[in-house]
């Protein structure tokens, strides 16, 4: 397949662009950090997100999706990007939704899709329990009872966690931590009695939350998938939301360049621009050149999601760790480049910056998938 | 099946059956690169195979593959010539001639060629009966290439060329020059340039090789005293050769990022398997932790190259513009193809630095050579630093 966008991706990409610069410029995040909004994003922008039938992009018409793909997800997460536009796509639809879509029974399918697709509802994938990204260590236990199972543990940086409505847990069944096998996956209200939620405020002015789970009753039918095997659902899960990711950083990272590059050019110091200095024109080609790099990846990670390629897994590797090295240099050079205003609270690089070293975290630094990389290819 | 997959299966069996065993990567003993020429002509041994794979490919035109018919090419469309290649490569048959004719001065010469000079150049370069070297770079004139001083005067029925030309590869054994000459030293550096076609093999010419710093000596001094040039020997008009100068330049920064200088080294095992041997293993991965780190880092980084290098084609097929490519690629090719080479001697360890003589294998020197030899990727065609100069002005818009 060409790695180029198609006619009908490209008008996508036009209409959302279109859609976020007038809705969702970079200052919005600013002011949801500094009222401070009580849950960290625009619910009117979300319900006219899917309005447009954003929450729906992945998942079949009968749910009330639009039957595309993850590539069409990227195209709009990365316009997204640019203005570092904060939503639930990444939480409910990147991640719960298509845990739900690829791990669940038909019955749950329609119960939960149908209301992400309207936007009605919000979810969150409960994974992470350490200080940093690990899928399979997991200490939190279910325990079966007789009807079901009960839940003890506790997570964190569950991504919009404080405001889902549904989380999907990651437990341990069976192994020890670290044993791929052993892990189940359950759909649990989030405000089944035992669950406690805190919001944790981040550098990047999104959410994210600490969730303690005091021996939560779970119906055995919430169980997605079969027992003990709930990382053969999380795994692709993981894959298609990292690959989401790094559309919304080559977003981020564009926008970030692009106003770094305008600042060269009318800058004055010496009699002259800055960016007449040679020192500051080898590092601009340097990263345009990264860019580049990261924009062919991110558009051939998402290719293959959708044509079921079985190299998935090494590509979204890839893929993050050049994204989150893109990403690094973007946000040091963009900060360095623009001299003191680059400091400043009030100048938008430093907005990338921060969003920049929560995604660059968010699923696993490069050095995460490198080597995650190196044992997918036998060394 | 559509008509490329069959192109696909036709092109495989006819790779099967043409090239000799003993010219395979993965089965043969090949040494050395099949360059082609008249005077001193190289084959890579065994050469009777070498000879034998060459005249096939020469029979079906696969040597210049998207040149037109008439000038010994197969006309293939450009997907057909990739198909090609890629088949190629993985049945391990080496291209069967390597030259700068292919690379660059044909492509060149088909653009800006006259139909005379075209019929007279271009066929010979795609049997590789005649190689050509390149003459632009002189002891003053390097990163600054207008600023060169060889000089060609008119002398009624032919040009008359005198100065020197430096880091000239081939030179010793080339047949032909395409070479960057002052034709009017009174106008603006840019616009006394011409480029003119110098036959190697006349009085005048006296070539000196230079030793490099991996043992070789595959480039030259090359001196010219009073050298006759036929007045239809122009590519371009007289004085105008700049333009024609650079849009060489492009094929040859587009060669050197596609002649797969990142690929394997002939009949050794993946970088991977390397590590292992050389390292050892714990838990079955690499022993060592940062060359297992360095080494996922440079597979990553080769794969993302070469989706870059499809997408930028996929693209110039949609209609986009992809005009600076060719500096993008040429930079990060050469800069990723000296990491590689560190990393390669870093495997080796100790085996890694040897020279020559008992106590390393044949393939562990060529390593080593190799790393001392992809230093200069970064340098030939254009300086790193040229091609970042390139991509701020003529991508990024930044001023001078
Ligand atoms: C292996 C090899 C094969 C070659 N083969 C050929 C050949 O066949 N034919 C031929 O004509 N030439 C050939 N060359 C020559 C090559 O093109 C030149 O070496 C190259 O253009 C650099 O010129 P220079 O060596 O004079 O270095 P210089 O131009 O003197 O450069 C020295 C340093 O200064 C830097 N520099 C120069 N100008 C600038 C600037 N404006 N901004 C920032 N930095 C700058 C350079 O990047 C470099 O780091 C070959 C070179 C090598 C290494």
């Amino acid at each position: 397949m060409p790695l180029v966008h198609s006619e009908e991706q490209t008008l996508l990409r036009e209409i959302a662009r279109d859609f976020i610069s007038e809705k969702s410029p970079t200052g919005e995040l600013r002011r949801l950090r500094d009222e401070p909004d009580p849950i960290g994003f625009s619910k009117s922008l979300w319900k006219e997100m899917a309005e447009l039938g954003w929450a729906g992009i992945p998942f079949a018409e009968e749910f009330g999706g639009a039957d595309l793909g993850h590539t069409e997800l990227g195209v709009v997460l990365q316009e997204c990007g640019r203005t570092l536009t904060a939503s639930p796509l990444l939480s409910t639809i990147a991640l719960g939704g298509t845990a739900i879509d690829l791990g669940a029974s038909e019955a749950l399918r329609k119960e939960v899709l149908t209301g992400v697709c309207s936007g009605q509802r919000i979810l969150a994938v409960a994974h992470q329990e350490q200080t940093r990204h690990a899928p399979y260590a997991t200490e939190t236990r279910a325990t079966k009872t007789p009807s079901g199972y009960t839940i003890a543990g506790s997570k964190t940086f569950v991504l919009d966690g404080h405001v889902a409505d549904q989380l999907l847990v990651v437990a341990r069944t069976s192994g020890s931590s670290r044993d791929r096998n052993g892990l189940s996956l359950f759909l649990v209200d989030a405000e089944t009695p035992g669950i406690t939620r805190t919001r944790t405020l981040q550098v990047d002015g999104r959410n994210a939350a600490r969730i303690e789970f005091r021996d939560v009753e779970v119906d055995g039918q919430r169980l997605l998938g079969e027992i003990d095997r709930g990382a053969e659902i999380l795994d692709p899960v993981l894959d298609r939301a990292t690959a989401g990711l790094c559309a919304e950083m080559l977003g981020g990272i564009e926008a970030a360049f692009e106003h770094t590059l305008n600042y060269l050019k009318v800058r004055e110091q010496f009699g002259t621009v800055i960016g007449s200095f040679q020192a500051l024109k080898h590092r601009a080609a340097e990263l345009h050149v990264e860019i580049e790099l990261s924009r062919s990846i991110v558009i051939e990670v998402q290719q293959a999601i959708d044509s079921g390629d079985e190299a998935v897994p090494e590509l979204v590797s890839t893929a993050k760790a050049r994204l989150s090295e893109t990403a690094f240099l973007m946000g040091n050079e963009g900060v360095q480049m623009l001299g003191g205003i680059g400091m400043t609270d009030e100048e938008d690089i430093g907005l990338y910056l921060k969003r920049f070293r929560v995604q660059q975290f968010t699923f696993g630094d490069a050095s995460f998938h490198r080597d995650r990389y190196a044992n997918l290819r036998g060394y | 099946m559509n008509e490329l997959e069959q192109f696909r299966e036709e092109t495989r069996e006819w790779i099967e059956t043409s090239c000799p065993e003993s010219l395979r990567s993965s089965t043969g003993q090949r040494s050395g690169t099949t360059m082609g020429g008249r005077r001193f002509p190289v084959f890579a041994e065994p050469a009777e195979d070498s000879h034998l794979w060459l005249s096939r490919a020469v029979e079906r035109g696969y040597c210049a593959p998207t040149w037109p018919r008439e000038y010994g090419g197969a006309g293939l469309e450009r997907a057909q010539a990739a198909v090609l290649r890629e088949e190629m490569l993985r049945l391990g048959a080496p291209p069967p001639v390597v030259s700068m004719g292919l690379l660059m001065f044909g492509p060149t010469l088909l653009e800006f060629g006259t139909e005379e000079q075209k019929q007279q150049h271009l066929p010979p370069i795609a049997r590789g009966e005649i190689s050509w070297c390149q003459g632009y770079s002189e002891p003053g004139a390097g990163s600054d290439l207008a600023s060169l001083q060889t000089r060609c005067e008119d002398r009624g029925d032919h040009y008359s060329i005198t100065g020197q030309k430096i880091w000239t590869s081939g030179a010793d054994v080339a047949d032909w020059m395409f070479c960057l000459v002052r034709s009017d030293p009174g106008a603006p550096k840019h616009e006394g340039i011409s480029l003119i076609l110098i036959d190697m093999n006349q009085p005048g010419v006296r070539v000196s090789p230079i030793k490099l710093i991996s043992g070789s000596s595959p480039f030259c001094q090359t001196f010219f005293e009073e050298v006759r040039a036929e007045k239809n020997a122009l590519v371009g008009p007289l004085h105008g050769g700049w333009t024609v100068a650079k849009r060489l330049l492009q094929y040859e920064r587009q060669g050197i990022s596609s002649s797969g200088f990142m690929g394997p080294t002939r009949g050794t095992d993946a970088p991977p398997e390397l590590a292992k041997r050389y390292c050892g293993t714990s838990d079955g991965k690499v022993a060592d932790p940062i060359i297992r780190d360095r080494l996922a880092r440079m597979e990553m980084d080769q794969h993302c190259f070469n989706s870059t290098v499809r997408r930028t084609a996929d693209e110039a097929r949609a209609g986009n513009d992809v005009g600076t490519a060719s500096s993008i690629f040429k930079y990060k090719a050469s800069e990723d193809a000296k990491k590689r080479g560190e990393l390669m001697v870093a495997i080796l360890g100790t085996q890694g630095l040897g020279w020559e003589g008992d106590g390393y294998e044949p393939f562990e020197i060529d390593q080593t050579r190799t790393w001392l030899r992809s230093k200069g990727n970064s340098i030939e065609g254009g300086t790193s630093e040229v091609q970042l100069n390139i991509i701020a002005k003529r991508v990024l818009g930044l001023p001078d």
